[in-house]
C-alpha cells in the first residue's frame, strides 16, 4: 500500500514539474526585434519545486487526508439533528422567505451603488439558474447551451429597441416568448437524445447562436455589439437626467426630487427582484402540478414514464420551453442593465457557470439554487483583492463544496403531495 | 370477444427483422402466456404492441381498434398497462408517489380508489407507503410495478418477466396475484422464461422461437407437449 502510494506520489510530483515548469519557469521576453527565452526568477523556480513537494506529500498521505476530510461533516452539529415536521418546516420556510423578500425590497436604499448593481446581477443569475434547474435538475436533461436562450432574450430587446424603438416592458414578454420558441425548436432534434449526446448537441446549439450573432454583422453589429439599449421606464417616466423620448416625463421632475443616477440602478434592481420572485413562484407552482411530476418521472426512468402513457415529446419539450422562457426574461433584464451587449457576453463559460450554480445548489432544489447563485456571483467579487488568483480560489471553493456536500448546498427535498383524506 | 389481436406482425430494428409475421390473439378475461428462449423476440413483441418500435407490417387491434400506427403515449392511455421488464419503479419516489404516477391521467377521486384497491391486493405496499421505492426488495418492487400498472384501471395488463430475479416464494405470491387479476376481469398477457408456472396458470399459451410462433395450444396441453418439455421445462 505504502509502496504503491510512493510510486504514485512520485509520478504525480513529476507530472506537476512537467506541467508547471514550462508554463511558469520559462518566459518569452522581447529584446529589440527578437524574442528571447529566459529562465524565470529563482523565486518562481523555488515555488514550482515547493508545489511539486506539496503534491508529492499530499499523494503520499492521501488516504489519511481524505479520511480526515471525510470526518469533517461530523464536526457539523446540524448534520444529525432530527428533521423538522413537514408543516412546521413549510411555515418557517415561507416566513423566512417573506422576510427576505421584504428585506430585499428596502435594502438597496441603504447601501452603495456598486452593491445594488452587483445584486441586480445576482438576481439575473438566480433567474437563469432557476430556469436551468427545470431542465437539468427536474427533467434531468443536461443542457450545456443554455446561454443561447439568454442571448436570444437580450438580443430581442436590443434589436427591437434599435430598429423599432420598442420599450423594455413590451420587449420583456416578446424576448421571453421568442427564447421559449427557440427552446421548442431546439427541443425537437434532441428528443431522442439523453445524457452525453444531449449535452454535446446543446453545446453546439449554444455556439451556433453566438457565432450567428457574431457574423450577422448587418443585423446585430457583429462583435461590435449593440449599444444604446434604453432603460426601463416607470409608467412612462424616464430615469435619465433629460427625457430622451417625446411624451415621456422624467422621474425626478415628476416627484420634484433632485436627480440622482442611483434611482435608475435601484429601479432596475427592483425590476429584477420582482421578476426573480415571479420566476421562483411560477416554477414552484409548476413543480407541484402534473407537468412537474412528469418531468421527475422522465428523469427517474424514461421507459417507465412512457409505459404510463406520458408522451416523451410533450414532457421534454415543455421542460426545454419553460427553461428557455425564463432565460429570455433574464436576458432582457441583462440587456437593459448593461445598455450594451455583444456576443462576448454569451460565451460557453456563462452556460458553465449557470450549470455550476444548479449543481452546487443541489439539483432540483430552489432554495439551494438561489443560495448558490448568490455565492457563485459574489464570491469572485469578494476575492477581488487576490486579483489574478480569484478564479483559482473560486475553483478551489467549488472542489471543496463537491467533496463535502456532493448533493449540493441544499439537496432537493421532494415536495410531498398528499391527497386530502375523504371521510 | 378479442382483447388484443396481432395479425402477421413484422418488426424491424433498423434492417434486421426481429419478428417474422407473428399472429397472436388474447381473448377478454383470459390469461395468455408467451414463452420462449432468450432472444426469441418476446420483449420485442410486447414493445411492438406498445408502439415502440412500431410494426413494419401487419395489424395490431386492441378492443376492436387498430393501434398499429398510433404513438406509444396514445396506446398506453387506452386501457392497456404494461409492467416493464426489470420492474422499473421510480426509485427516488415513494411507494405512494409511484402509484400516483400510475394514475397520472385519472382524477384524484379515481386515484384514491385505485390506490386503496392496490393496497388491498398488496398489504405490503401499504406498510411501505412512504418509503422510497429504490430501497425496497426486488419482490416488493415487482409488487409496486404491478400496482402502478393497475392504477390506470386497465382492461388488460401485460407483464414482462415478472418472476425475473425473484425468490421462489415471492414468485409464487406474484403468480397468485396474477391469477387474482383474472378473477377481477382483467385480461392478462404474460411473458415468461419461467415456463412451468406461466403455462400452469395460463388458459392458453404461445411458444415463440426466433421471431415466429412455433406452437399454440392451451396451457395444460403445452405443459404436456414433449417438445415444450424438452426445450423449456428441462426435459
Amino acid at each position: 500500500m505504502a509502496a504503491n502510494n510512493l510510486k504514485h506520489a512520485l509520478f504525480c510530483a513529476i507530472v506537476t514539474l512537467i506541467v508547471a515548469y514550462p508554463i511558469l519557469g520559462l518566459n518569452l521576453v522581447a529584446s529589440g526585434t527578437e524574442i528571447v527565452l529566459e529562465g524565470a526568477t529563482t523565486q518562481t523556480v523555488i515555488s514550482v519545486l515547493v508545489a511539486a513537494v506539496v503534491v508529492f506529500l499530499f499523494q503520499l498521505f492521501r488516504d489519511n487526508i481524505m479520511a480526515l476530510l471525510g470526518q469533517a461533516p461530523a464536526l457539523n452539529s446540524l448534520a444529525n439533528r432530527q428533521p423538522m415536521e413537514q408543516s412546521k418546516r413549510l411555515k418557517l420556510e415561507s416566513t423566512i422567505l417573506t422576510l427576505i423578500i421584504i428585506g430585499a425590497l428596502f435594502w438597496p436604499f441603504f447601501v452603495s451603488r456598486g452593491s445594488v448593481d452587483l445584486a441586480t446581477l445576482v438576481l439575473i443569475y438566480i433567474m437563469l439558474a432557476l430556469g436551468l434547474n427545470v431542465v437539468v435538475g427536474l427533467a434531468g436533461l443536461l443542457d450545456l447551451g443554455y446561454v443561447a436562450f439568454y442571448a436570444v432574450g437580450a438580443y430581442t430587446f436590443a434589436l427591437l429597441s434599435q430598429y423599432y424603438g420598442v420599450s423594455f416592458w413590451f420587449a420583456l414578454p416578446i424576448g421571453a416568448l421568442l427564447a421559449a420558441t427557440f427552446g421548442l425548436v431546439l427541443g425537437f432534434p434532441v428528443l431522442r437524445l439523453r445524457g452525453d449526446y444531449l449535452a454535446i448537441v446543446t453545446l453546439g446549439f449554444g455556439e451556433i447562436i453566438r457565432i450567428l450573432l457574431n457574423n450577422m454583422t448587418s443585423l446585430t453589429g457583429g462583435p461590435n455589439g449593440i449599444g444604446g439599449i434604453p432603460d426601463p421606464t416607470l409608467f412612462g417616466m424616464e430615469f435619465g437626467r433629460r427625457v430622451k423620448e417625446e411624451g415621456n416625463t422624467s422621474f425626478h421632475e415628476t416627484f420634484g426630487i433632485a436627480y440622482s443616477s442611483e434611482h435608475k440602478i435601484i429601479f432596475l434592481y427592483l425590476i429584477a427582484l420582482v421578476l426573480a420572485v415571479i420566476t421562483a413562484l411560477v416554477i414552484r407552482r409548476l413543480m407541484r402540478m402534473p407537468v412537474g411530476r412528469a418531468w421527475e418521472a422522465l428523469r427517474e426512468d424514461e421507459i417507465a414514464a412512457r409505459s404510463l402513457g406520458l408522451s416523451r415529446t410533450a414532457v421534454k419539450l415543455s421542460a426545454f420551453t419553460i427553461g428557455a422562457f425564463f432565460a429570455g426574461f433574464a436576458g432582457t433584464v441583462f440587456a437593459s442593465k448593461q445598455g450594451f451587449i455583444s456576443p462576448e457576453s454569451f460565451v460557453f463559460l456563462e452556460s458553465a457557470i449557470v450549470l455550476a450554480i444548479v449543481v452546487l445548489g443541489g439539483m432540483g432544489s430552489q432554495l439551494g439554487v438561489i443560495l448558490a447563485a448568490i455565492a457563485v456571483t459574489i464570491l469572485p467579487e469578494l476575492a477581488r483583492e487576490f486579483s489574478e488568483y480569484r478564479m483559482l480560489i473560486f475553483g478551489a471553493a467549488m472542489v471543496l463544496m463537491m467533496v463535502w456536500r456532493p448533493q449540493g448546498l441544499m439537496p432537493m427535498r421532494r415536495i410531498h403531495i398528499e391527497l386530502e383524506k375523504q371521510e | 370477444m378479442s382483447m388484443l389481436v396481432l395479425e402477421d406482425v413484422h418488426t424491424h430494428y433498423g434492417k434486421i427483422e426481429a419478428l417474422h409475421g407473428v399472429s397472436v390473439e388474447v381473448k377478454k378475461g383470459e390469461i395468455v402466456s408467451l414463452i420462449g428462449a432468450n432472444g426469441a423476440g418476446k420483449t420485442t413483441l410486447l414493445m411492438t404492441v406498445c408502439g415502440n418500435p412500431q410494426a413494419t407490417s401487419g395489424r395490431i387491434i386492441l378492443e376492436g381498434r387498430d393501434i398499429t400506427r398510433e404513438p406509444t403515449a396514445t396506446i398506453m392511455r387506452s386501457g392497456i398497462s404494461i409492467v416493464p421488464e426489470g420492474r422499473r419503479v421510480f426509485s427516488g419516489l415513494t411507494v405512494e408517489e409511484n402509484l400516483h404516477m400510475g394514475g397520472f391521467f385519472n382524477t384524484k377521486a379515481e386515484i384514491r380508489k385505485s390506490q386503496d384497491h392496490v393496497y388491498e391486493l398488496f398489504p405490503r405496499l401499504k406498510e411501505r407507503e412512504h418509503q422510497r421505492a429504490g430501497t425496497m426488495s426486488g419482490g416488493e418492487q415487482q409488487m409496486l410495478a404491478i400496482g402502478r400498472a393497475l392504477m390506470s384501471k386497465p382492461h388488460m395488463i401485460i407483464l414482462d418477466e415478472p418472476s425475473l430475479g425473484l425468490a421462489p416464494l415471492v414468485i409464487k405470491q406474484i403468480f397468485e396475484i396474477i391469477g387474482h387479476l383474472r378473477e377481477e376481469g382483467i385480461t392478462v398477457f404474460l411473458v415468461e422464461q419461467n415456463a412451468h408456472q406461466a403455462l400452469n396458470l395460463a388458459d392458453r399459451g404461445y411458444v415463440l422461437e426466433t421471431g415466429k410462433i412455433r406452437l399454440h395450444d392451451t396451457g395444460k396441453n403445452l405443459l404436456a407437449n414433449p417438445d415444450v418439455q424438452n426445450a423449456y421445462l428441462g426435459g
